[in-house]
């Protein structure tokens, strides 16, 4: 199976400070790939490089088979490639049908503005807002603006999915909620990278893990073997060989 | 499609009366009145187009008006053009101008946007006033024979305003389309967003510099069709900073991002004025007065008139648009 997104050697700095530096990794189509770290390692910037937010100083980025490195953010929504936001970015003063009617819109299939809307009420159903379309975006809580940023970039009828931390913030029912709305996608044939801190989250979605630490890919690999990785405990918690502590005084 | 929106057929009889009205009685002085509420509601409406739609501030949309003015003028007395053409013409060359402007300054965001609006005001206001086959700083006169090709002076001055009104009914129509269109919808996200805009696929870049243009024709053609009824040009009257203000003015008092509120802010301001300037004691207090209102309508009443009908009849929103 071909790869559906291969990232190859990219780095992105800020002046003196390397954001990104040197990380390659690839999903293949109908795949989750959980994207971890501790703060700061770089990966909502990965994130902002890959759908051209920002300019990758170097690598290159394929996606279905196009080089998208040098694509503005607009055009890669266009290949189908679609990304929430890990600071929430609803379009406040519209309504949910018409922040969703944008994603479907200008998204990948480029509909009109009426089957745009079916689209967008279909997609609200499916992420449980249904009720709520005509209300402003400004009157959610966090845990609906996260399931709306969801809705907005699945109306794009994307190939891939990005989603930037859409765990963060929600009480343990809204998780439960979104853990199964993510697998929801997965088995529409959507391939999914996700950032996400909640490891629990993490270790039941994904299929794959990558790890970044200070810019640097640190390891990939399974979920299992990831997490038993020490140069990955070492990074997250300091001691290499705290987990075996850990898991004796279980 | 446009035809089945309520409030398109309502924009028609707003027309049919601004005819209508001065026609019945041949009444030149109600004419005379209403021929600048209509320049205000095609300023108002147009300007609403990028304040209202796409949340950027233009301070200095009145340079529109004015190089439409100077291009008409120049076209149906230098060169004899028949006015429709011209103004048709100073449009689309405005347009033109404004497209590549846009493309400049519309990198710009915010407050960087705003002030290179009003150095785009001072910087086309410095050109015309050295270019000499305009005339310079004493502006350019219609000969009068420019109206015997319209049938003479009075002739030329009813279908002058026939004009005006048409532009101005258009100006609402055009709001009304991009309001309701996919057009429009990009436009809302990038007011709201534009960040998050682009990355839902809208191509701001281009769709800016799209309504910028767009923004820029009807008033340009109105000032084609209005100075050419005035018969005369300067600078000073072309490209008046204060009239600039004005229409942001006149879009706040009536509520940004609605067409009528855009249309009926600029009627009510535009009758204010007029009051203002023709009372003998309030005359010189026309701006304090306009900048109170501002203040007013800003601390109170953000949404405008129309806001506030919204407010009362949610359901309103359905019919006025």
């Amino acid at each position: 199976m071909s790869n559906l997104l291969e990232v190859r050697g990219v780095s992105k700095r800020f002046g003196g400070l390397v954001a990104v530096s040197d990380v390659s990794f690839s999903l293949a189509e109908g795949e989750i790939i959980g994207l971890i770290g501790p703060n700061g390692a770089g990966k909502t910037t990965l994130f902002n490089v890959v759908n051209g937010v920002y300019k990758a100083d170097q690598g290159s980025i394929t996606f279905a088979g196009t080089d998208i490195t040098r694509y503005s953010p607009d055009k890669v929504v266009h290949l189908g490639l679609a990304r929430t936001h890990q600071i929430v970015k609803p379009l406040n003063d519209l309504t949910l049908l018409d922040n969703v009617t944008v994603g479907a819109c200008f998204g990948r299939e480029y509909l009109g503005k009426t089957a745009a809307r079916k689209v967008a009420s279909e997609v609200l159903q499916q992420v449980g807002l249904g009720d709520r379309a005509e209300m402003t975006a400004r009157s959610l809580t966090i845990a609906g603006k996260k399931r709306l940023e969801v809705a907005r970039a699945l109306a794009a009828k994307p190939k891939l999915l990005l989603l930037d931390e859409v765990l963060a913030g929600l009480n343990p029912t809204e998780v439960a909620t979104m853990i199964e709305l993510v697998r929801k996608i997965r088995d529409t044939g959507v391939s999914v990278l996700m950032i996400e801190h909640l490891m629990q989250a993490i270790m039941s979605l994904s299929n794959r893990i990558v790890v970044l630490n200070l810019g640097r890919k640190l390891a990939e690999g399974q979920p299992d073997e990831v997490v038993h990785n020490s140069d990955v405990v070492e990074a997250y918690l300091g001691f290499p060989d705290i987990v075996d502590k850990l898991t004796r005084a279980d | 499609m446009i035809l089945r929106r309520p409030f398109f057929w309502i924009i028609l009889v707003i027309a049919a009366g601004f005819i209508y009205a001065p026609l019945r009685g041949n009444n030149v002085s109600l004419r005379e009145d209403l021929i600048l509420v209509a320049i205000a509601i095609i300023l108002a409406s147009n300007l609403n187009l990028m304040i209202g739609y796409t949340g950027y501030v233009n301070f200095g949309h009145i340079v529109f008006y004015g190089l439409g003015g100077y291009v008409g003028l120049y076209l149906t007395t230098v060169r004899n053009w028949n006015l429709v053409l011209s103004a048709v013409v100073a449009g689309a060359v405005v347009s033109l101008c404004a497209f590549l402007f846009g493309l400049a300054i519309l990198r710009l965001r915010g407050a960087y946007f705003a002030l290179a609006t009003i150095g785009i005001l001072q910087a086309v206001q410095a050109f015309v006033s050295n270019f000499d086959p305009w005339g310079r700083s004493t502006g350019m006169y219609l000969s009068f024979t420019s109206y015997q090709s319209l049938g003479g002076a009075r002739r030329a001055l009813w279908i002058t305003y026939f004009l005006i009104i048409a532009v101005m009914a258009l100006s609402m129509i055009v709001s009304l389309a991009i309001k309701n269109s996919k057009f429009g919808l990009g436009l809302f996200a990038i007011r709201e967003d534009e960040d998050a805009a682009v990355v839902l696929g809208v191509n701001a870049t281009l769709y800016k510099a799209i309504i910028y243009s767009v923004s820029a024709f009807l008033p340009a053609v109105a000032g084609a069709l209005m100075f050419f009824k005035n018969g005369m040009i300067d600078p000073s009257i072309a490209f008046e900073y204060m009239l600039s203000l004005e229409g942001i003015v006149m879009l706040m008092l009536g509520g940004q991002g609605s067409v009528i509120g855009a249309a009926l802010g600029g009627a009510l301001y535009e009758k204010l004025r007029s009051y203002l300037l023709t009372n003998p004691v309030l005359s010189n207090f026309h701006l304090v007065i306009a900048g109170g209102l501002l203040l007013i309508v800003v601390l109170f009443a953000p949404g405008g008139l129309i806001g506030w009908v919204y407010r009362l009849v949610p359901r309103a929103r359905k019919v006025i648009e």
